[in-house]
């Protein structure tokens, strides 16, 4: 049974985008290497934050949408504690509404795109 | 008799119908799933203080504001939304 799970994460602001993009990179290799398929992602780079988080008011958000059993979450939460470069995460189920407007939102993101770039 | 009149006009309450029928949005505009990385959106569910409206003031049926709190939740874990805050708005 596959069940589509969305985690979002923030990192630290001090890191330089080499390190943000290795940090990223490794959780994205995680995923993969536990046998997942990664549907979607998405950067949404520097953010404000609405309080302080371990001192720092930025952080750089990123989200992984990804196909699972669900056995991988564990070990991929594990991770993000062990790693201090990650300030917080969020790992939610998706149910079938959720699919499918994240679905209806990818499109006209690209629509958009295409249109910008006519 | 005009005296009479303007007597019970101020002694009962005027009935004026002003009242509006509250509505639940989710379910007039067939919104299945709320996005709890939309904080704009759920900026309308809250008060200034950022605490969560209740049904009675949004008019939200009890299935959907279950979701809202959820998502206003969530949101605040992610920092997309402060747990404390004034002047919100």
């Amino acid at each position: 049974m596959m069940n589509q799970y969305e985690t979002v994460f923030i990192m630290t602001p001090v890191l330089s985008d080499e390190q943000m993009k290795e940090a990223v990179k490794k959780y994205q290799d995680f995923l993969k290497d536990k046998g997942a398929e990664i549907v979607h992602e998405e950067a949404w780079g520097l953010r404000k934050l609405a309080y302080p988080i371990q001192k720092k008011s930025n952080g750089f958000y990123h989200l992984i949408e990804y196909k699972d059993n669900g056995e991988v979450i564990r070990d991929f939460e594990v991770a993000f504690k062990r790693d201090e470069r990650i300030l917080r995460f969020l790992t939610v189920k998706l149910d079938k509404h959720a699919v499918t407007y994240n679905e209806k939102k990818r499109r006209m993101a690209k629509e958009k795109k295409a249109e910008e770039a006519k | 008799m005009a005296q009479a009149n303007s007597d019970i006009k101020y002694l009962t309450p005027i009935a004026v119908d002003t009242t509006k029928k509250k509505y639940c949005r989710f379910k007039k505009s067939g919104i299945k799933y709320i996005d709890y990385k939309d904080a704009d959106f759920l900026l309308k569910f809250v008060n200034e203080q950022g605490k969560i409206l209740p049904r009675r003031i949004t008019g939200t049926s009890t299935k959907f504001q279950k979701k809202v709190s959820q998502a206003v939740k969530r949101a605040r874990h992610l920092a997309l939304m402060p747990y404390v805050a004034d002047l919100l708005k």
